[in-house]
């Protein structure tokens, strides 16, 4: 491995040696994962819908690279460059979101997807990543200087996000913004009257989706009392981990794949619990666990208010959607779409956590010497 | 450490002036800021292990501690529901009248078919009723779904899996099938394609059949049923009439033997048949029944004591009431007793008999008999009475000999059954009453009423006009009915006629009642043109009464014995000599 000797001070010499190699090798190989339960799960929904069996995975095998370079590259830049690209990424999301409710595709009543040539963009993605890192920059600007009034944009760029996120609708990705810019501004050092008081608005917006919009209601209602309606995807899920036991029924042995139309995308996990059993599942949840809670546990040394926020932000939002997705699968919580992190298919979504995990690895790279922004 | 030194050294200088002071204020800002940053990363990092924590549980859950005997298999609700048949339904003898068959209907999937005109050539070749064009048009559509055919035999589905060709499966399917053909088929109703009730039984008790909880037992005797439905049919034929009803009732359960409304319809077909096919004559028409009413008139003013058996009136002239004129059928033109009064169905005495008693009293005692509301049969199909409002005086003699209201056929068979039961008003009911069911009895009439009432009954049929409906041996009583029809423009119809007769049977202690009713018949040349209940209706109890009382286990009794002749002594007419045999 170490084919880069201590004195190497090229970019790619610095970067080895600076780097959290345990996330990297984390993240590597919840990559491998994917590709392993991308190629199980998703021949199965291609041939059901009638194409070619290795559909997704030729797709897949479009968009990997590419998700490589992205998170290699990004994670070369310096904090001030994870900055600047955050924010350019940020305004052009933002544009692109705003234009989708017109210029989208309709898939499944909501408009998300932008067609850009043979491939199709999803810009609610790529808001994720890069508003948590604008988030993070203006909240730890109000905290550095008292008359920048950083919390105030923060709060302006939220309502916008959220806006626009509702107009398409995508109540799960709003969920996520919302959570995640909720910890930022919690970890800003938000006095506790106001974190009472929003935790108390969250849960009465809550309350209020499930009582003005039929659908989220007919989801809780669902979970909550799986008698009163179809609980077809979810059933499945729960009896192929019950099938699946310690050791799994084997590779492609297993037949929830054959009966769920997401196997290959936010039912993957309950692919992975039948054909390859709890053993495999368990490591999946560390690996996300170990990521996470090792990226929050280098931060506490952090010394810079911008690099902390930034990166939990963008560590939280990446455990946030994997803890939804497995809870889904689990029936942990109401059913609610959403892709597992570089292991479901998804060009968009790949392309965009690799965005944020390549932004999460140079923000957490030591940097000896030349400290914090300069 | 080396890091240190270097904290927030990235900010741009400050004023001159201000540089020293703001730099160390910023020092102990950021300084603090990043402090309860650090203390809310833990507590967010404890938040996050714990949710992970809870997944992993989760997963232990469900893979390992989850019992292992569950089954393993996916069940979900829509399965269940097709695995689930609809309960049969059975006569009281444990005769199949409905059951639902599994059958398996044929559908491809166009997109897995290799060979369009080889499957379409083959499948017509075992499914010959399907023609080669019509597959070949259904397997060249762009869906993933077509039904080729529905419900095919085993057999069938053995000649498909044959041919082996790929893109073709069956969906289990279950049909449900009435063994018995249009038998009873208005008692039964009949399903839609998806299984549930839309008439009769199948309609009614849905929830009780969908439930599955056993077999349903009616009342029915298909036996009895059977005979019924086939000398019903065989009048209507030989008469000409435009329909027919039925029915057999056992006089102290309420419980219906047989019930039948011609023309009828095969519930294996229910659409074939024209509209008027599947409407139940027998529950659901309401018709002015005529002079069958006379039993419950006459049965009335005795129970009122304002006449007696040895009383009577005079039947001399026809009454006139405003427009009306109320005469006699058979006019003897002299008073008659009670016993001739309802022998010779005499109008005027009817009219005159209801007019002591009242009209209050007419109703009270229609009432109680249930004539006024609608039958309590357990079927959807039940028709309100049409009763006259106001009351007057005109409708209470009309009412008297059965016109100016209009009763269901199994109104007036409940209400008959009480009348010769010994005076108790029963429900009638098209489920079998368990042997210890206690049945819910009401005192309409006294017992000494309908003693007098069965002998009046007997001498309808060995004297007067319903001489037809004898059946040696079996002692029947009943009373004819003739009632000309409402046409449309409001008028009675002279050549319309709705002729019918109830009897009962034995009249020494009656078990059953048979009713008949015909709807419109024509006089023949054998009854010398006249279609009245006493012709046309009354031959068909007869017939009915000698067949079925062998079957059911009724014993033929010699009417000549001399106990016999005494319990049906009636004083025809104490003001004369004459005595009646009996």
């Amino acid at each position: 491995m170490s084919s880069f000797a201590r004195t190497d001070t090229s970019i790619v010499g610095r970067w080895w040696w600076t780097v959290d190699r345990w996330s990297l090798a984390a993240l590597a190989l919840l990559i491998g994962v994917g590709i392993l339960l991308v190629l199980a799960a998703s021949p199965a929904v291609a041939e059901r819908i009638g194409t070619n069996s290795f559909y997704f995975i030729q797709r897949q095998a479009i968009y990997l690279p590419i998700a490589l370079v992205v998170m290699f590259t990004v994670s070369l830049l310096s904090p001030r460059d994870v900055r600047r690209l955050a924010v350019m990424g940020f305004l052009a999301s933002i544009l692109l979101l705003a234009v989708t409710p017109w210029l989208g595709a309709e898939i499944k009543g909501a408009r998300r997807w932008l067609a850009l040539g043979p491939l199709s963009l999803q810009p609610s993605e790529f808001v994720k990543p890069t508003f948590a890192v604008v988030a993070a920059w203006m909240f730890s600007e109000q905290r550095a200087t008292e008359t920048f009034p950083g919390n105030i944009i923060s709060i302006g760029l939220f309502g916008l996000v959220v806006g626009l996120l509702l107009l398409q609708p995508d109540f799960g990705m709003t969920l996520v913004v919302t959570a995640v810019w909720f910890t930022q501004f919690f970890m800003a050092g938000l006095p506790m009257f106001y974190v009472v008081g929003l935790c108390g608005l969250g849960i009465g917006m809550m309350i209020g989706g499930y009582l003005l919009l039929p659908h989220v209601a007919s989801r809780v209602d669902r979970f909550l009392d799986p008698s009163s309606g179809d609980t077809y995807q979810v059933s499945n899920a729960l009896e192929a981990f019950m099938n699946g036991g310690l050791f799994g029924v084997g590779p492609g042995e297993g037949r929830v794949k054959d009966h769920l139309p997401d196997a290959h995308a936010d039912f993957i996990f309950a692919v992975a619990g039948e054909e390859f059993g709890l053993i495999a599942c368990l490591g999946i949840v560390m690996l996300f666990a170990f990521v996470v809670l090792r990226g929050f546990g280098r931060m506490l040394q952090e010394r810079d208010l911008f690099v902390v926020l930034a990166s939990v932000g963008l560590l939280a939002q990446f455990g946030l959607q994997a803890l939804i997705n497995m809870g889904s699968n689990l029936r942990l919580m109401p059913a609610k779409g959403m892709t597992l992190p570089f292991i479901s298919y998804g060009g968009s979504s790949l392309l965009a956590l690799a965005l944020g995990m390549g932004m999460m690895l140079a923000l957490t790279r030591r940097r000896y010497g030349a400290g914090g922004m300069i | 450490m080396i890091r240190r030194r270097k904290t927030s050294s990235h900010r741009k200088p400050l004023p001159p002036v201000a540089l020293r002071h703001g730099r160390i204020e910023m020092e102990g800002t950021a300084k603090q800021a990043i402090e309860t940053g650090r203390t809310r990363l833990v507590i967010a990092g404890a938040i996050f292990a714990l949710a992970f924590a809870t997944v992993g549980a989760r997963l232990i859950d469900l893979a390992i501690l989850t019992d292992g005997n569950e089954p393993r298999i996916a069940h979900s609700p829509a399965i269940e529901r097709f695995t689930t048949e609809r309960a049969d339904i059975r006569d009281r003898n444990g005769e199949l009248l409905a059951t639902s068959l599994i059958t398996a209907s044929l559908y491809a999937d166009p997109a897995l078919v290799l060979d369009v005109d080889e499957a379409a050539r083959d499948l017509a070749m075992v499914l010959p009723e399907l023609s080669e064009a019509s597959i070949r048009a259904k397997l060249s559509t762009t869906g993933r779904f077509v039904w080729l055919r529905r419900n095919l035999t085993p057999r069938q589905v053995y000649d498909v899996n044959r041919l082996g060709l790929p893109g073709l499966a069956f969906q289990r399917e279950e049909r449900r099938v009435y063994p018995h053909g249009s038998l009873a088929s208005h008692i039964l109703g009949f399903t839609n394609i998806d299984n549930r009730g839309l008439t009769g039984v199948e309609r009614k008790f849905d929830d009780i059949l969908i439930g599955g909880s056993g077999p349903l037992d009616l009342s029915l005797d298909m036996r009895v049923q059977y005979i019924l439905e086939e000398e019903l049919a065989a009048a209507q034929q030989e008469f000409s009439a435009i329909g027919a009803a039925g029915i057999v009732m056992d006089v102290v359960t309420g419980e219906v033997l047989a019930m039948a409304s011609l023309p009828g319809f095969d519930p294996n077909h229910p659409i074939d048949g024209a509209d008027d096919t599947r409407f139940n004559r027998a529950t659901l028409g309401v018709y002015e029944m005529g002079s069958t009413f006379k039993i419950f008139t006459t049965a009335m003013a005795l129970d009122a004591g304002t006449v007696t058996m040895r009383g009577g009136y005079d039947a001399t002239n026809p009454i006139r009431v405003a427009r009306f004129t109320i005469s006699d059928f058979h006019a003897k033109k002299r008073w008659l007793s009670v016993p001739e009064i309802f022998m010779y169905s005499s109008n005027i005495g009817a009219a005159k008999m209801a007019l002591d008693v009242g009209s209050e009293g007419q109703q009270a005692f229609l009432r109680g008999l249930g004539l006024l509301t609608p039958s309590s049969i357990e079927l959807p199909e039940v028709g309100a009475p049409m009763i006259p409002s106001p009351w007057r005086e005109i409708n209470t003699m009309t009412v008297s000999f059965g016109h100016g209201v209009a009763v269901s056929p199994v109104q007036l068979a409940s209400a008959v059954s009480t009348v010769v039961n010994g005076g108790l008003a029963v429900p009638a009911t098209i489920l079998k009453r368990a042997p210890n069911d206690p049945i819910p009895l009401r005192r309409a009439v006294s017992a000494e009423t309908s003693e007098n009432m069965r002998r009046l009954l007997r001498l309808v049929v060995t004297e007067g006009t319903g001489k037809n409906a004898e059946a040696q041996g079996y002692l029947v009583g009943g009373k004819t009915g003739t009632a000309e029809k409402l046409g449309a423009g409001g008028g009675y119809q002279r050549r319309a006629l709705l002729s019918s007769f109830v009897g009962a049977f034995p009249m020494n202690d009656p078990r059953y009642v048979v009713l008949a009713v015909l709807d419109e018949p024509k006089g023949t040349k054998a009854t010398h043109g006249y279609a009245t209940g006493g012709w046309v209706a009354a031959p068909v109890v007869g017939k009915v009464v000698t067949r079925m009382a062998s079957v059911i286990g009724v014993n033929p009794l010699d009417e000549n014995a001399p106990e016999i002749r005494e319990a049906f002594a009636v004083e025809l007419n104490p003001r004369g000599t004459t005595l009646a045999s009996y």
